[in-house]
């Protein structure tokens, strides 16, 4: 069987597309610093894997799962000294809270057991669908549909928010 | 979509620093170009294992998805591997060079291309013109003067090949990618300097 010749775009379009939302997943799941550190591995390795790709499509949720699996293991390496759960003490005021847009809904968030938390940050600051997530995460569409489905629950609960 | 989903699409995390995140660094590229200014307009430069592929006034996306097409599709915005590139182009845009020590890759041309632009450099001369007919009967297709025309008129390394000594029969530039505008400011650059 022949393979088809697949016609990739210029990497440099993917980094111009992507870059943003690759940083926002990054730092999203593995915090500012070691987000960082994630994303620029992730960048490392998609561009080494991206001549073999056999399929132009989803080159946004293939980026995307790569930053996941980076960001997962810079997490880990470093939990023992920072973990993230840890919840900034006090309430951000004045000019910072631009920068922290929803304090409460974050800190929720950091109180989800950590597969949870990965799932619906990938649902939801990643945009993508539960396949993705699913390929993030290795696991399967119907295991990440219950994370989202029971991380949401938590957060609902957690923050008095009712049902709409 | 519910309050609360629509919520943690724009979770973020705190950030009192407002430190913007950074665009990846890597390595060379497989292909790196850079936009170049010069006089004559904004020319894509593009390199590939040190042989230049591209010097072109043709639009980034155009160009980039061809580069990727053609040579491989690691191809990144990278300025650095293409300085002595650009030393040389200005170097010649400003009348103190009349050749380019560079190597070319003809990655981007058809075999009628390259047939035509490889020795273009010695088929022409520094402040001469020549016609697309003596290019023809130089390549030993003596009739194909129109084809020679339309394969220098496509050429991907613009300047580099000068493309731009090559006229009409009668003495007119007809025409350039870059313009007939930049043809005429290459011709009377190699004509006074």
């Amino acid at each position: 069987m022949t393979r088809e010749k697949v016609e990739l775009p210029p990497f440099q379009a993917l980094i111009d597309a992507h870059w943003r939302d690759v940083a926002r997943l990054a730092r999203a799941m593995a915090g500012p610093v070691d987000g960082d550190d994630a994303a620029q591995r992730a960048w490392e390795k998609a561009y080494a894997a991206y001549p073999a790709l056999t399929s132009a499509k989803n080159l946004r949720s293939w980026l995307l799962t790569i930053t996941a699996r980076c960001a997962t293991d810079v997490h880990r390496a470093r939990k023992p000294q920072r973990p993230l759960e840890e919840a900034p003490p006090v309430a951000v005021e004045g000019p910072d809270a631009a920068a922290w847009p929803d304090p409460d809904l974050w800190r929720a968030v950091n109180e989800l057991p950590e597969r949870q938390r990965f799932a619906i940050t990938l649902k939801y600051v990643g945009d993508l669908d539960h396949h993705g997530v699913a390929a993030a995460l290795d696991t399967t569409p119907a295991a990440s549909r219950r994370l989202v489905s029971d991380a949401l629950a938590t957060l609902r609960s957690k923050l008095g928010v009712e049902d709409d | 979509m519910t309050d609360l989903e629509s919520r943690l699409t724009r979770l973020a995390m705190p950030d009192p620093g407002h430190t913007e995140p950074k665009r990846p660094v890597l390595p060379d590229a497989d292909v790196a170009y850079t936009l170049h200014d010069t006089p004559i307009g904004t020319m894509l430069l593009a390199i590939t294992h040190g042989r230049v592929v591209a010097s072109s006034f043709g639009d980034e996306e155009t160009m980039t998805n061809r580069l990727a097409r053609a040579v491989s599709p690691r191809v990144l915005r990278q300025a650095r591997p293409l300085d002595d590139v650009r030393r040389q182009l200005d170097e010649y845009l400003a009348g103190t060079r009349q050749t380019f020590e560079l190597e070319v890759d003809l990655a981007l041309a058809t075999p009628f291309q390259r047939l035509v632009l490889t020795d273009l450099p010695t088929h022409t001369s520094y402040g001469a013109t020549t016609t697309y007919g003596t290019v023809a009967a130089d390549i030993d297709k003596p009739k194909a003067a129109r084809a020679v025309g339309t394969a220098l008129g496509a050429n991907p390394v613009c300047v580099v090949l000068p493309c731009h000594r090559v006229v009409g029969a009668n003495g007119a530039l007809t025409g350039y990618a870059g313009g007939l505008d930049a043809k005429r400011f290459l011709l009377n650059l190699e004509a006074k300097s």
